[in-house]
């Protein structure tokens, strides 16, 4: 076991963890932050995307051991008092969920795409994204959310 | 799935790092950015007993210009490279190539050098490092020696990296003004290259004074087209004058037969993706 300091949603927390720890489980499984999830074996799938250090990584393909010393985001620390962050209430008005299951990692995302761009394309925004995957809403959707936040949709130009 | 269970180390200095390794062995294995190695130790195709993070290893990361050369240290990584102007007015084939690679998450934390000692002969930066002709530093226990990009890669990932050495930066020629561009054959989003070609090209008054031509999966190692960059010499940037120069450009290769497509096709690839990257970088 060894000893690690991460900030995660805004807290410290000090834990012993297996080296061999993925920074996910360690999310899931000792911080109880099941709000990130699993969807694939392969670091293909996006569904486990969470910031470290203000920049988007699949926990999946992270040892929590990599992330000493370092701050975390997840899907559960975007809300503050109650309301929800202008992605996750972009996802709710677009209807850019169905299953639901792909949305923490889209989100968390889709929230690194406009860091690093705050105008993007159509283009730019399904590149971006380019890791993450939907299996039930085809993706047109979630482009929407993301242009909506950015203040790009449909209607939305100026 | 997770990796079988390992010691860790996480030494602070290329010194550390290497007495660490000479101590391990054979056991030991190197984590970079991990977005190669922690899906092999999740598949379990490897179980090393001891990993070994670079990851706090300040000297190992980060870009500098060097007069003639850029240097970019092996913990750089991908995003690091993207953000980098130096990087884009001297190099402007790395970028164009880093833009390709998987995600914005694995280009986050995926780095240079651990890019091309993994050697994956699909893996995007190996073909650019050769075309651009980077040396590569390497450091052991008996010191630091240079290897050029035609001596590093070796076969199938396998570098001139090895046991108990460590890739601390690579050294790339400035190709100032240089045009450049990547051009990556795949059929869906976030796919390995089934066949991409680098190019960056001098243009010289209308025609082209000198090309780099570097091949992504046409063999076990990143290959060079030499025959192309000098049949492009003096030609005028036009799709036909270019058309006949890229016509050679699966001579030498050995490209794999697989589920994506045949060698035939891909040396049929080589050649159409060769003229449309040249022409790109020439801005034709
Ligand atoms: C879903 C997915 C899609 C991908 N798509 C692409 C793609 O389209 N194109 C592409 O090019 N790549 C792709 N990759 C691979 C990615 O580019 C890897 O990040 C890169 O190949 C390895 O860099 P790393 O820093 O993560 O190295 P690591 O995974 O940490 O290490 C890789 C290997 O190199 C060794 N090593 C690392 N650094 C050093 C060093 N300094 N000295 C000696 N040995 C060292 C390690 O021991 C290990 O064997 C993809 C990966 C994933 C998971
Ligand atoms: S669970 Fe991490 S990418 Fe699929
Ligand atoms: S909503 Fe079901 S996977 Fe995206």
């Amino acid at each position: 076991m060894t000893r690690i300091n991460v900030r995660v949603d805004g807290v410290t927390y000090t834990d012993e963890v297996e080296p061999r720890t993925l920074l996910v489980h360690y999310l899931r499984e000792q911080l109880g932050k099941t709000g990130t999830v699993v969807g694939c074996d392969t670091s293909n799938c996006g569904a486990c995307t969470v910031h470290l250090d203000g920049r988007s990584v699949k926990s999946c393909n992270v040892l929590a051991l990599q992330a000493d010393g370092h701050e975390v985001t997840t899907i559960e620390g975007l809300a503050t008092d109650g309301r929800l962050h202008p992605m996750q209430q972009a996802f709710h008005e677009c209807h850019a969920l169905q299953c639901g299951y792909c949305t923490p990692g889209m989100i968390m995302q889709a929230i690194d795409v406009l860091n690093e761009n705050p105008k993007p394309s159509e283009q730019e925004i399904r590149e971006g994204l380019e890791g993450n995957l939907c299996r039930c809403t085809g993706y047109h959707n979630i482009v929407k959310a993301v242009q909506q936040v950015a203040g790009t949709g449909e209607g939305e130009r100026a | 799935m997770i990796p079988v269970q390992f010691d860790y180390a996480a030494p602070t200095t290329l010194q550390e790092a290497l007495g660490v390794l000479a101590e391990a062995g054979e056991d030991a294995k190197v984590i970079a950015g991990g977005q190669s190695l922690l899906p092999i130790l999740r598949m379990r195709l490897n179980a090393p007993e001891k990993v070994v993070d670079l990851g706090r290893i300040e000297e190992l990361r980060g870009i500098t210009d060097e007069g003639s050369h850029l240097v970019i240290g092996a913990m750089t990584t991908y995003a690091d490279v993207l953000a980098s102007s130096a990087v884009r007015d001297h190099a402007a084939l790395l970028v164009e190539a880093v833009k390709t690679v998987a995600d914005p998450q694995i280009r986050h934390r995926g780095t240079v050098g651990g890019a091309l000692v993994h050697a994956d002969p699909a893996g995007d930066v190996g073909a650019p490092a050769l075309a651009l002709g980077a040396e590569f530093v390497i450091t052991g226990p008996g010191g630091e020696r240079t290897v050029p990009a035609d001596e590093f890669f070796r076969d199938l990932f396998e570098t001139a990296v090895g046991e108990g050495e460590l890739l601390t930066r690579i050294r790339v020629p400035k190709h100032t003004g240089w045009g450049a561009h990547y051009e990556k054959f795949v059929r869906v989003a976030h796919q390995w290259s089934i066949v991409a070609v680098g190019a960056t090209v001098r243009v010289d008054g209308g025609s082209i004074a000198e090309a780099r031509v570097g091949l992504t999966n046409m063999g076990s190692t990143p290959l060079r087209a030499t025959a192309v960059e000098q049949a492009l010499v003096g030609r005028p940037a036009t799709e036909e004058a270019v058309r006949e120069a890229c016509a050679a450009a699966a001579e030498g290769t050995d490209p794999p037969s697989d589920l994506n497509g045949s060698a035939d096709y891909r040396r049929h690839l080589a050649t159409v993706l060769t003229r449309r990257a040249v022409l790109a970088a020439a801005g034709a």
